[in-house]
């Protein structure tokens, strides 16, 4: 592939070749070619160079995406604490739009208590106790997330908050917005006989057995089931924590029955009738 | 006017229309399904591509003599993905409620073939300025049909424009009107037929487009 070039002193033509023909095609003179040297010294396509460029390109993106991610990483940190405050006083229902969020937030959260490696916040607010507890599941294209805010007697919704990472706009995405969000507050978690059940999201008609529920959004079924899934699980996960108000001498017979209903939530998540015969039989 | 010569006028304007990356070369058709349910992500995907499909155009162009021909696809490619997280980066410390928003388009865009295909047919055999203004052309090219898409596809199947109700709420069958919303403008298959009918009128009013 050695080819060299030569071109026609007189009309300029660009013959390609070992080397310079007698005649140019073009303008039929003889002992006109020169040879043009490539402008470069380096062979651009040489293996050796092809490697060497590999390298350097690669170590410059390297160093420069690692630096620039360095740099940012404190500021970025702080954005995601600031962005969970926030999230955590949507859940609280609380107006930040003219406050410091952080300011308000640290003024009325002022305790974590960590349940089994899961973070449970303690607000007051106007003197009243509120449990903050996270919540993480699946949706449709990927992870949703958000807060649920306890009363006191940790079984009344007192506010709840919804985040995903990419649902779909004007469908599963609506599930951050107010209006759907607005169904929870005053629902109860816990049924009649004090088990966490937690709240059902169902089509608007149906009707859930032993639970509470919300309307779904039409349109949005998978992630409204995989909202009621989460709710369902994470629970679960805090019932022992979520079943400690009672007394302290039933404390043997709540930890049995915290046992079973962990078991109930599970089926629930797949199948809330199969349950429901469950607790009949 | 020696700023902008007939060239480069063609560079930077024909991409609008004539030489339209969607309607015309049909390319970055997945993007344009995936984020015009709305006319607010579709705004700011179509600026994102902008910015990004010229700042990768100048950098190429740039070093397009030095480029070895059998590794260019994957040097381009190395540029366009360094590129796109740096932003995504920045966007995470200076703009966070933005990063959250494009979340997933961010990562659209690395695949988006209207860079590639920029990269490869124009910034590797043209000059930097040349390359910055297809670059841009090509970018508004492509976000003029998103929004258009996102407009019909927001107003018909949400009511709402850029979030804004448009249709009243006393229209809906469910307050006692006549209206109903149209389902299918929020399937992606819509945004297909759409760019279809988009593609279908372009060509019959640009009779040279083939």
């Amino acid at each position: 592939m050695a080819q060299k070039k030569f071109v026609c002193s007189v009309c300029g033509y660009v013959h390609n070749g070992d080397k310079a023909p007698e005649v140019c095609p073009v303008c039929k003179q003889s002992g006109v070619f020169t040879e043009v040297k490539e402008k470069k010294g380096l062979d651009t396509n040489s293996n050796a160079y092809t490697i060497i460029y590999a390298a350097i390109i690669v170590v410059i993106v390297a160093v420069l995406l690692a630096l620039v991610s360095q740099v940012l990483s404190p500021r970025q940190a702080a954005n995601k604490l600031l962005d969970t405050q926030k999230q955590i006083l949507v859940a609280l229902n609380q107006d930040y739009s003219t406050t410091d969020p952080a300011a308000l937030y640290l003024s009325l959260v002022n305790d974590t208590i960590d349940v089994n490696g899961a973070p449970v916040y303690v607000a007051n607010i106007e003197g009243e106790t509120k449990y903050i507890l996270k919540l993480h599941g699946a949706g449709l294209w990927g992870g949703i997330g958000g807060f649920l805010a306890l009363d006191a007697d940790k079984n009344t919704i007192y506010g709840i908050n919804f985040n995903h990472e990419s649902e779909t706009p004007g469908l599963g995405a609506e599930i951050v917005t107010e209006k759907f969000r607005s169904q929870f507050p005053g629902k109860h978690i816990k049924n009649v006989a004090g088990e966490v059940v937690s709240v059902a999201v169902l089509k608007a008609g149906k009707l859930a057995e032993g639970q509470e529920q919300v309307d779904a959004l039409s349109g949005a079924t998978i992630t409204c089931d995989g909202v009621s899934t989460m709710l369902a699980t994470n629970l679960a996960e805090y019932a022992e924590f979520l079943n400690q108000v009672d007394n302290v001498s039933e404390a043997n017979q709540q930890r049995e029955a915290t046992d079973v209903n962990e078991e109930n939530q599970q089926r629930e998540a797949t199948n809330v009738s199969d349950s429901e015969q469950e607790k009949e039989e | 006017m020696a700023f902008l010569s007939q060239k480069t006028k063609e560079v930077l304007f024909g991409p609008l229309n004539i030489n339209n990356p969607v309607v015309v070369q049909v390319l970055g058709i997945c993007s344009a399904l995936a984020v015009t349910v709305q006319l607010k992500p579709a705004l700011v995907m179509g600026i994102a591509v902008t910015i990004i499909v010229a700042m990768a155009n100048v950098i190429i162009s740039l070093i397009r003599n030095t480029i070895p021909m059998r590794i260019r696809i994957i040097v381009q490619l190395v540029v366009v993905a360094a590129l796109v997280t740096l932003v995504s980066e920045v966007l995470k410390a200076f703009a966070y409620d933005v990063a959250m928003q494009l979340s997933v388009y961010i990562g659209l865009i690395i695949t988006n073939c209207i860079l590639m295909g920029r990269l490869e047919a124009f910034a590797m055999t043209n000059k930097v300025w040349d390359s910055f203004l297809d670059g841009l052309g090509n970018g508004f090219g492509y976000a003029i049909i998103l929004v258009m898409v996102a407009f019909v596809r927001e107003l018909f199947g949400a009511g709402t424009l850029l979030g804004f109700r448009v249709i009243p709420e006393s229209w809906y069958v469910a307050n006692g009107g006549f209206y109903e919303n149209c389902g299918m403008m929020m399937m992606p298959a819509m945004a297909l037929i759409i760019v279809g009918g988009i593609i279908w009128a372009h060509r019959g009013l640009n009779k040279e487009v083939k």
